[in-house]
């Protein structure tokens, strides 16, 4: 028994770029981490809240945020590799504050610049009278907690319905992983950093 | 196209030629040039629509005007060389155009009529220059138009470089003409689309309104600007254009448009052709202007293409793929015919689901693509992957944990039953080459009746039937068969007699010969018989014939082709006659031989009797003599025969001579019996044909009811289901009924057979519509093993139904009377019957081997079958890693390659056939298995890291939510285990050293087990998820709610009363530490007890004999104030404060004054959750409690010297405990809020202090206060920010209760939930097994201990307090701490006695028993009470008065006591029944307790619904075992030590005396309290203590609690703070009493109190 177990470092910075939500505006996102039982937040916020943003003018019509991440975990053990969760909220017709969409991805494991795009999704009502009473009282249905997507334990009695995307940027460093015996690089890997932004881009 | 030198020419030419004549021509030319122009400009600047020119024209007029001088102005430079020219150009330019005009377009005759003179002579004139013009420039001008034209053309395109001065040499020369013609052009051009704009109202009218007129002819025009402005701007226009040669061409076109409408009087001249040319070059000519930036600018209408061209357009670029079906040549490549690969037998899947529809329009659209065709397979369609939509769905069904599971949906369990032919599989089944087939062929069936035959179908079924048998007959020919033998016979016999002729025979030829006559009779019979049935058969047909015949006749129709036709077959009459009568000689001799032979034996035999006879009457003769002479003459003869006879009975009948045979009878019986069953000679020998080319009368000559019937007939079809084994393998498509019933099927069931034939069976059904009925089963026999399919006839199977079926139309129906006759008689009933023709046998396979099961092998062994289907099990397991046998087997048992069930053995296979891959020597299902597998097992096994990582996932307790599992394996200590491994060891260990009672630590261990048990239920039911669980999601809105969501808007915004809100509730799983806490709110308390001066006398009051009435009798405290003459005496009362501790974090509130003190003090109390895992499960398992304790703050002056009180202050405070209320952190967590006034727990005795109150003045408040004796202490508590409780495990348990009574339970509970929802409702309870219990079953009478009954016999009063005592002294336990968030579990009382732990529930079921075996009337309450909650209290009726129990306290309330903890009553639960209270109120003080009264309260069992005679769960009789006094003792000991160690532990820093004797004074009187349950009985005992301790300050008390742990005893201890004092010279005594009651129930009793020296 060492007085400092070994463990090994994810830092992550990055942002919530930018959303894609047609037919809504003046949308705010939240985000927070799912990790397991190994991992524990060294540094940085698990959760945060950004400001609301109004959909570009052009085509696109783009949310962007660029809301920072930034965030450094510890872990004895890669299961329960860190997620990241975010959720979209924005005011419906009457005014009232709904979610636009839940959405979850694991932080990239490689190091390097990743950017990822994650489908957004909310739950459905369960019927249509209730579909119809929550949109007239402007209270849809919601996760009981966001976290939920991030798990696949009972997500059997959801249904749901996509709603947007999101794209998140992370800039991922580890340390110490190859010392606990975990290679996430890639074998031929001469430079990094360069590669997985290409490979980012064409994922994207 | 002419060059631009000829029309400069000739424009020149042109000019000077008309110059002349334009004197007299010019006003008019130019005022009509002028109107148009007007209307040109009025419509460009696009003010006015047409019709409104002529009004506003002089307006605008005036604005063009104006509008042209700016632009003159801008241009008066260049156009300024140009003025003079001017007028001519517009005269040519005019004149030209008419000429045009008249050229291209027909005249419009309507309006030449009309022109007005002036203008019809101007014209002519106009004409006839044009004419001398025009012949003599006609040849120049085109060829310089069109030189021209391009060169301006060329130098408009690049202006930049090329100029036209380059190739033009007289530059004001070309100045001057470009400035000429292009006026022209331009004006055209502009006139055009004027008048093109006027067109309609000019043809219309035919000329210029009279406005206009008017205007043209008086109007006296500026003539200068207008002319030059429409010049200008169609310059600039012009300009354009010219750039674009088409529109230039287009204007040119709507030039000649116009022309029409201008003039109209063009008609008649045809000479114009020539002209064209000229215009056109002139046109393109006058394009060279200057240009501004304006000229290139255009204005133009909006371009609209009509609809149709778009289409048009469209159809060229669109593709609108057509719905309809591609023929299938079109996607097969050509010469091809289309390949269904399923008919040749290949495996193909099922092709997922497209409407045809979408599939067309794909084909089609692939059609249309190149290459289109590779989408299409073989077989002409789309090539499709199969439907990968699973037949079933793999998602296994959501547990639906409610109790409405719709009884449609439930599952049925139905006991498995096993097939009786199951296990007769054939060996050698499994043979490759012995797959054993039958084949079934159902040919058809004709029916013999059906309930729709028509009468005439009755008879020609007849018929039909005696024509079948006739040719059956005819077929077999048995009457010739038989005569030629009997020819063959007759001339053996002959031959015989012709052999030996004369000579005598020898006996073997006689006997031969005998031989031969008996057989030809009997032949000659048999002929006889078959010749008479044929006779009659072919009259009975010719009968029937007839009838039906009669029958078309009488009802006018036909209704069944039949037809019968009897051919007669000319004979030879003579030889015919011949042969008859040979044929009757030859009988009539054989007959006559016959009788000859008979009567020769008969002869004989006649004889011989005859002789026999004669003999006897020879010896009776002598003897009649001999009696004649011995008897006299008396007897007559008469008695002497009879005597004779008598005595001689056998005398033999005298024989008759055989008769004679007379030869001529004889011969007449033959011949009669011959004309009766043979054909007369001569007679032409008749052959009946029957035929069906008979004529059916068609429906519409028919009567309605025969319509009817044949309707009916038609909408019926019958198939056949094809039964093995009585199980259906196939059935036949389903025929309709022809009108002659006859159906036919024809089709041959191959069956592969695994199980040896028991039975075939085909059934015959009739569908009506869509309702089938079957007609008829038929066991066809199975075949012989030597039937094989290519020899096997046919065999018709008759059957029949006796289904009655009445019909109101012509058909007969089954098994119904009627008849032929018109009176009805002879009556006929028939039933539905057929014949069925079918046959069965064994299939012949490919090599002509018979495809038959050996027989010898019925009941053949099991694996062979299997064999055929299962690679293992037909070569076996060993055979299976053989790759060689493996393959071998694929090939012989001919697996379809494409079945997607043998895709992974195909792929095997291939792989090891091509022999490229390295084939392992094994078989796995799981191939690559290997390869995942890191370590072996016994590495895993070693691995800490695994097994702590496995532990977590499994959710074993303590490592539930271990946190950083560290990464390495030595870096996890051997530590982490021995906990838990210590705990598996100890599973089966009893440690007593903890529980310091050997049965307490058997009953923990038991607990701990069945915990364990349901906790691990739990954990399955925590995982299944509802939707509510993940999705919040707001209800539907019912009216109600809506309608006080209104209500609340109407609602003061500050009431003045505030209440309470309803916070947010949160769910506990984002929390961390801190997050939660407590809020206690303490607002006052009354009673508290007094400090007592020390001179105060004791008061004795005695208690014993209280009634229950006495005990509540209001304003009659038990303790009478008899020192109220001490009351003024004592200043300060008490100084009381409240310290609430709870996870050992201590507040407290500020001190008040008196015994009611109010401190309105909110206290808040952070609240840390187990291991930092706010789940709810572990919320509900928090054990710990909140303790709030009432002090005394006690200020103690401190100073020792009395000199010294000048100088300072030194005084010293103390805190006297004075009682406590206890409140498990689980009934907070549950309730969310407990808000009330609880008894404070005193102990029974308080050193110091007293409970004295003051009637005096204080009136009716105090009264109402003083019903019940004790502190009490109004709270308020919750959790900051409000949990969302944990909800019940929904989960249904068994149950071994009816269905019915469930059912009930449950419909009693949801009506009950929907009228009081806030009420509890209990019918059913689980029980300690976890089954479902209805709650009656657990209230029985049950014995108390004797012990208790006998202490007091006299006194129910007293023994019923007992009792309640003994069991309040039972432990209680939450069922919600022991069983996390579970549920209750309701335990029988001999459990709840073994276990000593139970909650609520347990006592009150337990006290309630005892009670009812006392005698008393007893009920269990269902209710709320605080602070438990929903909890379960006794009702007893005692004295005309109900009296409420508190089973875990042993207290008794009265019915309307205020401080009865019970806030609410549910249900009252009896053992007969429970009533649901419907009552308006719950709360005990204002209801009614008459359960027999229907409108308060609502019983489960009534009259509709009786109690089935529920038997109790109860044990007969509970058993006490006497305790242990001595253990008792020893535990005494134990605690007390225990609790002395622990007080000087708590006092770290100081030394902690014990005073023995106090010590000792104490023990002796704990005994004493108990024996006083508790009640006060403390003022002789302080009296004692105060006389013994005189020099002492003494504060303490006893505190008593029930025994379960060792544990809760010394919180207990600490939470009074008695070692809190830091005097030095402080002593402390404890004394610990434990009182055994039976079965191991004890009392604890720990004294414990301070004392300090007085001085």
């Amino acid at each position: 028994m060492t007085a400092n177990p070994s463990v090994f470092l994810l830092m992550v910075n990055g942002q919530i770029e930018s959303a894609n939500f047609p037919e809504f505006d003046d949308l705010y996102c939240k985000y927070c981490f799912v990790y397991g039982h190994d991992w524990a937040p060294t540094s940085g916020l698990e959760e945060g809240i950004s400001q609301i943003t109004s959909k570009s003018r052009d085509t696109q019509q783009n949310f962007v945020w660029n809301f920072p991440i930034d965030i450094s975990f510890k872990s004895t053990n890669p299961f329960g590799w860190p997620q990241i969760v975010v959720s979209v909220y924005g005011p419906d017709v009457f005014g009232n504050d709904v979610v636009r969409g839940y959405g979850a991805v694991h932080i990239p494991f490689t190091p390097g610049r990743h950017k990822r795009t994650i489908p957004m999704f909310v739950p459905e009502s369960s019927s249509v009278l209730q579909k119809f009473t929550s949109w007239f009282m402007g209270r849809r249905p919601e996760f009981t907690d966001p976290k939920v997507v991030a798990q696949g334990e009972g997500r059997e009695v959801t249904r749901v319905r996509s709603q947007g995307f999101i794209t998140l940027s992370f800039n991922v460093v580890t340390k110490d992983m190859k010392n606990l015996g975990y290679d996430t690089t890639t074998a031929d890997l001469q430079n990094p950093s360069v590669s997985t932004v290409t490979d980012a881009s064409y994922r994207t | 196209m002419a060059s631009t030198t000829n029309l400069r020419e000739k424009i020149k030419s042109k000019r000077k030629a008309l110059q002349e004549s334009l004197t007299r021509t010019r006003d008019d030319i130019d005022t009509q040039a002028l109107v148009n122009s007007e209307m040109g400009t009025n419509k460009e600047s696009q003010q006015t629509a047409v019709k409104e020119i002529a009004d506003n024209e002089e307006e605008q007029v005036e604005n063009l005007k104006r509008t042209l001088k700016a632009q003159r102005q801008r241009r008066k430079k260049p156009l300024l060389e140009d003025a003079t020219d001017m007028p001519t150009e517009e005269l040519v330019e005019d004149l030209s155009t008419v000429v045009r005009g008249k050229r291209t377009l027909p005249p419009i005759s309507l309006s030449s009529p009309r022109t007005s003179y002036a203008e019809f002579s101007m014209r002519e004139r106009m004409r006839e220059k044009l004419k001398a013009a025009r012949s003599k420039a006609e040849s120049v001008l085109q060829q310089e138009t069109s030189s021209e034209s391009l060169r301006r053309l060329k130098n408009l395109r690049d202006a930049e470089t090329v100029t036209r001065f380059d190739t033009e040499l007289d530059d004001d020369e070309f100045r001057r003409s470009r400035d000429n013609v292009s006026p022209l052009s331009s004006r055209v051009k502009f006139r055009d689309i004027v008048n093109r704009l006027k067109q309609k109202p000019q043809t219309q009218t035919g000329f210029p309104t009279a406005e206009e007129a008017y205007n043209f002819f008086t109007f006296n025009f500026d003539p200068e600007p207008p002319e030059e402005k429409p010049k200008k701007k169609r310059r600039s226009r012009q300009d354009q254009e010219e750039g674009e040669e088409e529109e230039a061409q287009e204007e040119e076109e709507e030039e000649e448009e116009e022309e029409t409408a201008v003039s109209g009087e063009q008609e008649g001249e045809a000479e114009k052709d020539e002209d064209a040319p000229l215009v056109k070059d002139q046109d393109e000519d006058l394009f060279i202007i200057d240009q501004t930036a304006q000229d290139f600018l255009e204005y133009k209408a909006a371009e609209c293409e009509d609809y149709n061209s778009r289409l048009l357009k469209e159809k060229e670029v669109l593709f609108t793929p057509s719905i309809l079906t591609v023929p299938a040549s079109h996607k097969v490549p050509e010469n091809k015919q289309p390949r269904f690969l399923e008919d040749e037998g290949l495996y193909v899947g099922e092709r997922p689901e497209v409407s045809l529809t979408n599939q067309n329009i794909l084909e089609n659209r692939l059609l249309r693509q190149e290459e289109g065709k590779r989408w299409f397979g073989d077989d002409g369609r789309i090539m499709a992957l199969p439907d990968p939509i699973k037949e079933s769905s793999t998602r296994p069904p959501v547990f639906s944990l409610e109790e409405d599971v719709d009884p449609a949906l439930e599952t049925v369990y139905r006991k498995a039953v096993k097939s009786k032919y199951t296990n007769r599989y054939i060996v050698g089944a499994g043979d490759p080459q012995g797959d054993f087939q039958l084949d079934i062929d159902v040919s058809g069936l004709i029916f013999i009746h059906h309930p729709l035959f028509s009468r005439e179908h009755v008879l020609a079924a007849k018929l039909a039937q005696m024509y079948d048998q006739y040719l059956t007959r005819q077929q077999k020919n048995l009457t010739s068969l038989l005569t030629d033998k009997l020819h063959a016979l007759r001339n053996a016999i002959r031959n015989i007699t012709e052999q030996h002729d004369g000579q005598i025979l020898n006996p073997v030829m006689q006997h031969r010969i005998a031989e031969y006559k008996c057989e030809i009779r009997h032949t000659r019979k048999l002929r006889d018989a078959e010749q008479e049935k044929d006779r009659t058969l072919l009259k009975g047909i010719v009968k029937i014939w007839k009838e039906i015949k009669a029958l078309r006749d009488f009802q006018r129709f036909t209704n069944t082709p039949l037809k019968l036709c009897l051919r007669r077959e000319a004979v030879d009459r003579r030889a015919d006659e011949r042969l008859f009568e040979s044929e009757i000689q030859a009988e009539i001799h054989e007959l006559s031989e016959e009788f000859e032979e008979e009567y020769q034996k008969q002869l004989s035999e006649y004889k011989a009797k005859y002789a026999e006879w004669k003999a006897w009457k020879k010896k009776q003769k002598a003897k009649r003599k001999k009696k004649k002479k011995q008897r006299a003459e008396e007897e007559d003869e008469d008695g002497q025969e009879k005597e004779s006879d008598e005595e001689l009975g056998e005398e033999p009948p005298k024989p008759d001579p055989p008769g004679e045979l007379d030869v001529a009878a004889l011969e007449q019986q033959v011949r009669e019996k011959a004309n009766l069953s043979r054909r007369k000679p001569g007679e032409s020998n008749l052959i009946a044909e029957l035929t069906s080319a008979g004529n059916v009368t068609p429906n519409e000559l028919c009567p309605r009811g025969e319509i009817m019937r044949r309707e009916d007939t038609l909408k019926r079809s019958i198939y056949t289901k094809v039964l093995y084994n009585n199980k259906e393998v196939s059935r036949t498509a389903s025929r309709t009924l022809n009108s002659d019933f006859r159906v036919h099927f024809g089709q041959i069931f191959n069956l592969k057979i695994v199980n040896w034939p028991e039975s075939v069976k085909l059934q015959v059904f009739e569908m009506v519509g869509s309702s089938t009925t079957m007609l008829a089963e038929v066991y066809v026999p199975l075949p012989d093993t030597t039937v094989l399919t290519g020899n096997a006839p046919s065999e018709e199977l008759e059957f029949s139904s006796n289904q009655r079926v009445m019909f109101d139309h012509e058909g007969v129906g089954s098994d119904v009377p009627f008849s032929f006759e018109a009176d009805g008689s002879n009556k006929l009933i028939l039933l539905t019957s057929g014949k069925l023709s079918c046959s069965v046998s064994w299939a012949v396979g490919e090599n002509g081997a018979p495809l038959v099961p050996p027989m010898s092998q019925q009941t053949g062994g099991i694996q062979s079958a299997i064999k055929q289907l299962d690679a293992i099990a037909c070569i076996g397991t060993s055979g299976v890693s053989d790759m060689k046998k493996l393959a071998k087997w694929a090939a012989e048992s001919r697996l379809d390659p494409n079945d997607p069930s043998n895709a992974a053995l195909m792929q095997l296979l291939t792989i090891a056939t091509s022999g490229e891959v390295q084939i392992p020597d094994f078989f796995r299902l799981e191939q690559l298995q290997e390869e995942f597998n890191f370590a072996s097992e016994e590495e895993l096994q070693r691995s800490k890291r695994f097994r702590l990582l496995e532990l977590r996932s499994q959710e074993v307790a303590e490592f539930r939510n271990y946190k950083r599992v560290p990464a390495l394996d030595r870096e996890i200590s051997e530590k982490v285990f021995q906990e838990y491994e210590k705990r598996l060891r100890e599973r089966e260990i009893i440690d007593t050293s903890d529980h310091l009672d050997a049965h307490r630590a058997l009953v923990a261990k038991y607990l701990q087990k069945v915990r364990e048990s349901v906790i691990n239920r739990f954990l399955i039911a925590k995982h299944h998820y509802l939707l509510s669980d993940l999705v919040v999601e707001e209800e539907v809105p019912s009216i109600g709610v809506l309608g006080i969501s209104l209500f609340k808007l109407a609602e003061p915004k500050r009431p003045l009363k505030p209440r309470r809100k309803e916070r947010k509730k949160v769910t506990a799983q984002n929390l961390s530490d801190g997050d939660i806490k407590l809020l206690i709110n303490v607002i006052r308390a009354y009673d508290i007890p007094i400090r007592k001066p020390n001179t105060s006398k004791p008061s004795v009051a005695s208690r014993s004999a209280r009634s229950f009435t006495e005990a509540f009798a209001a304003g009659q405290p038990s303790q009478s104030p008899t020192q109220s003459s001490d009351w003024p005496l004592n200043q300060v009362l008490i100084r009381p404060f409240v310290e609430v501790t709870f996870q050992r974090t201590v507040r407290q509130t500020t001190t008040a004054d008196g015994p009611n003190p109010n401190w309105n003090e909110e206290l808040e109390l952070p609240f840390r959750a187990p291991n930092g895992d706010y789940s709810t499960a572990s919320l509900q398992s928090v054990k710990e409690e909140v303790f709030i304790n009432v002090f005394d703050e006690v200020v103690y002056d401190v100073i020792e010297d009395d000199r010294e009180r000048g100088s300072g202050i030194h005084t010293r405070v103390e805190r006297h405990w004075l009682g406590a209320v206890r409140i498990p952190f689980t009934t907070i967590y549950f309730q969310s809020r407990i808000d009330g006034t609880f008894k404070i727990n005193t102990p029974p005795v308080l050193l110091g202090y007293s409970k004295e109150r003051s009637l005096a003045g204080e009136g009716g408040y105090d009264a109402v206060r003083c019903l019940s004796e004790g502190s009490y202490i109004t709270l308020f508590i919750t959790i900051e920010p409000q949990l969302v409780p944990g909800e019940t495990v929904r989960e249904k348990f068994d149950t071994q209760e009816d269905e019915k009574l469930l059912q009930a339970a449950d419909k009693f509970q949801k009506e009950a939930a929907l009228k009081f929802p806030g009420r509890q409702c209990l019918t059913t309870v689980i029980d300690i097994s976890g089954k479902t219990v209805f709650i009656t079953r657990y209230v029985k009478s049950l014995n108390p201990p004797q012990e208790l009954l006998d202490a007091s016999p006299n006194n129910s009063q007293e023994a019923s307090e007992l009792v309640a005592r003994f069991v309040s002294l039972i432990p209680s336990l939450p069922d919600s701490v022991s069983f996390a968030g579970i549920c209750d579990l309701w335990s029988t009382c001999d459990q709840f006695l073994d276990l000593l732990a139970g909650d609520e529930e347990e006592h009150a079921v337990l006290l309630c028993n005892y009670f009812l075996a006392m005698g008393k009337k007893a009920w269990l309450i269902i209710g709320n009470a605080i602070p438990e909650g929903p909890t379960a209290y006794i009702l007893t009726y005692e004295q005309s008065q109900y009296v409420i129990w508190n089973p875990s306290s042993g207290q008794f309330y009265s019915q309307y006591d205020t401080f009865c903890p019970l806030q609410s009553v549910g249900c009252l639960v009896n053992a007969d029944n429970v009533w649901f209270n419907i009552q308006q109120y719950d709360t005990p003080m204002r209801m009614s307790f008459d359960i027999s009264k229907a409108k308060f309260w609502k019983p489960f069992f009534s009259r509709s619904f009786s109690h089935p005679g529920l038997s109790s769960i109860q044990p007969e009789e509970l058993v006490y075992c006497r305790t242990d006094k001595a253990a008792a003792a020893e535990l005494q000991d134990r605690i007390e030590k225990i609790l002395k160690e622990k007080i000087m532990e708590w006092r770290p820093r100081h030394p902690t005396r014990w005073n023995r004797y106090c010590t000792s004074t104490l023990r002796q009187f704990l005994p004493k309290l108990e024996l006083n349950q508790g009640k006060d009985v403390g003022d002789d005992h302080r009296m004692e203590l105060q006389s013994l301790l005189g020099d002492y300050r003494i504060s303490g008390f006893p505190i008593h609690m029930p025994f379960s742990e060792i544990r809760p005893v010394i919180e207990a201890v600490y939470s009074t703070g008695v070692h809190n004092i830091e005097v030095s010279n402080v002593e402390f005594a404890l004394a610990v009493h434990v009182q055994p009651y039976p079965n191991n129930v004890l009392s604890v009793w720990v004294y414990v109190a301070s004392l300090i020296r007085n001085r």
